[in-house]
């Protein structure tokens, strides 16, 4: 789709190859994904993910590296960058690289070129019947169960968590899926949201808009801290009772929290790499 | 020898599926309203529309064993009026003539845009999801209520054998179909910022799977597709053609003039978001593998004269 505008970087071109993923002749997966686009936005991305931003990963090693997993974890600020340095970090630095597959709100599927863009990188809106079969043919997918109530935090909130949705834990239990917890710290210094203009999103479909402390809606560069944390196993089959769930989302969402404050800590430099308990 | 009817045989792939049943050793007879001049003399045929009393009368006089149901009205182009009445009542009187006549095993072949295209829509859809299309694409109710009426014939009528297939868009040398008419031009207007997977399989495929539900004895409904889905720009690209991107808001106000295609605007909704079906438990019942692969389809497309 943007054929020979972006450029590619070799090495990013040897990840995605290196990725478990089979292509038909016309070079897409059976769930739409085109290598040579993904090669092309990923070489871009790899330019922000590395410079533009930096990002501190650890406990890399907690993401299985084949196989049906769930990855959970906070957003922390007016727009999901955090998902994006996910997906980088599973991209760009984990070994073997995967893609995860972000369970996306509605409205973005509705924008022309994000709709184009999510679907070539196997984005899809967020689904119970699409992750289902995603974590049933072995893939990684990635939730952030506090949905757009959690990008709408303001940077003041940025660490703490919302509402957990249990959409996630039912189908970690249903399809039998380690949970990866994560956090992440320092989205509400690269946008430092001061509020929401609902009235205005409602006129251009999306939640809201974001207004930040310098107006634009430009994030700053700015060093990240992403934790993964052990996985969590559940046994349950997904069709217990809502308070039965809820009692073991709040375990992760424990796990999450836990997570953001020892980021919280490394990132004011409170505590070293070693006092880390993943 | 097994009798089989088909009703619909003079369309593209209601040719193919007599030939093919024909090479299987069958015994076909046709019913169309349409012509099939080029037909095999081993193939009988009854000009005669579904829906009236001499196409009941090749029912009662020649018992067929089997019967598949292709004279539906699919084609959007054209809007004729009497579309939706061929298309409910032509199934109503396929399945009565079937139920009255002693028909054994019955085969409806549907649409996988059943399913409806929309933004949060998931990809390969299973047999039993509900239609979700109806109300922003109102031209393919009539296919879609056929449809479950049709499937309806499973609880109503247990004794006949009954299969209801939901199949992918066909492509190939013939040029005929949806995707087909749509690929005809040198440029292809698609809505820019879009660009949906399409899934498609070649027409002796579609025909080849269709024996299979027969010869398989099928009862209940199946999705049915050929290789894994392709873009949309993609396939336009593959078939020779030249991608022409349009900003939604012009392609809805141009559709049939300006060059764009004459098409209702539900149908933009299939141009922006991608219908994929899981046809396993077709595959898993007859085995069922295609011959073509996406690229053979689209070339065998490409290169027809």
């Amino acid at each position: 789709m943007l054929d020979n505008l972006l450029p590619i970087d070799p090495e990013v071109a040897a990840r995605i190859e290196a990725l478990d993923l089979e292509f038909n002749k016309f070079g897409i997966d059976p769930y739409g994904i085109d290598k040579s686009d993904l090669t092309r936005f990923v070489s871009a991305f790899a330019w922000i993910y590395r410079f533009y931003f930096k990002v501190d990963v650890f406990g890399l090693e907690n993401v299985p590296p084949k196989g049906r997993a769930v990855l959970v974890g906070n957003h922390s600020g007016g727009v999901a960058i955090d998902g994006a340095m996910v997906m980088g970090s599973m991209l760009l630095d984990a070994e073997p690289p995967r893609l995860p597959h972000a369970m996306l709100d509605k409205f973005i599927h509705q924008f022309p070129g994000a709709s184009q863009f999510m679907s070539r990188t196997g984005q899809f809106t967020g689904n119970p019947d699409q992750a289902k079969r995603l974590l049933n043919a072995g893939r990684l997918i990635l939730a952030f169960p506090e949905g757009a109530r959690g990008t709408a935090k303001l940077a003041k909130d940025a660490d703490s968590l919302v509402d957990f949705g249990t959409g996630f834990m039912r189908l970690a239990l249903e399809t039998k899926s380690p949970i990866v917890p994560f956090g992440f710290v320092g989205g509400g210094e690269a946008l430092p949201t001061i509020a929401n203009l609902k009235r205005l999103g409602r006129l251009f479909g999306v939640p809201y808009v974001p207004v930040t402390k310098w107006g634009l809606l430009i994030p700053k560069p700015t060093r990240f801290q992403l934790l993964y944390g052990k996985p969590m196993v559940f046994e349950g089959t997904g069709h217990e009772r809502d308070e039965v769930v809820a009692e073991k989302v709040d375990q992760v969402k424990e796990r999450i929290a836990d997570l953001i404050r020892q980021g919280r800590l490394l990132r004011e430099k409170q505590i070293s790499e070693e006092d880390l308990v993943l | 020898m097994t009798k089989v009817l088909i009703t619909g045989i003079a369309g593209m792939i209601g040719r193919l599926t007599a030939l093919n049943l024909l090479r299987r050793g069958y015994q076909v007879i046709g019913i169309d309203r349409r012509p099939w001049p080029e037909a095999p003399e081993e193939i009988e045929l009854f000009q005669a529309d579904v829906r009236k009393r001499p196409a009941e009368e090749v029912f009662r006089t020649h018992r067929p064993d089997a019967a598949i149901h292709m004279a539906t009205v699919t084609h959007l182009v054209k809007q004729s009026p009497d579309r939706m009445r061929v298309n409910l009542y032509g199934t109503r009187a396929f399945i009565h003539h079937c139920q009255s006549y002693g028909v054994k095993q019955a085969v409806f072949v549907g649409r996988h845009t059943f399913y409806g295209a929309a933004a949060d829509s998931p990809l390969y859809h299973t047999e039993d999801e509900p239609p979700m299309s109806t109300h922003s694409f109102p031209e393919l109710a009539d296919l879609v209520a056929a449809d479950l009426y049709a499937a309806s014939s499973l609880w109503r009528y247990p004794e006949i054998t009954t299969a209801v297939l939901r199949i992918v868009y066909t492509l190939g040398p013939s040029k005929h179909g949806t995707l087909a008419s749509f690929l005809r031009g040198p440029n292809v207007p698609l809505i820019m910022g879009f660009d949906p997977l399409f899934q498609f399989m070649h027409e002796q495929d579609a025909a080849e799977a269709i024996a299979c539900a027969l010869a398989h004895k099928l009862h209940g409904i199946y999705n049915l597709s050929g290789p894994t889905p392709v873009p949309l720009a993609t396939i336009v690209r593959a078939a020779g053609r030249r991608p022409l991107p349009v900003p939604e808001a012009i392609f809805k106000l141009g559709l049939g003039r300006l060059g764009l295609p004459h098409l209702p605007a539900g149908a933009i909704d299939h141009l922006k978001y991608p219908i994929v079906v899981d046809s396993d438990p077709f595959r898993r019942a007859t085995r069922f593998t295609y011959q073509f692969d996406e690229r053979e389809t689209i070339n065998s497309f490409r290169t027809a004269r």
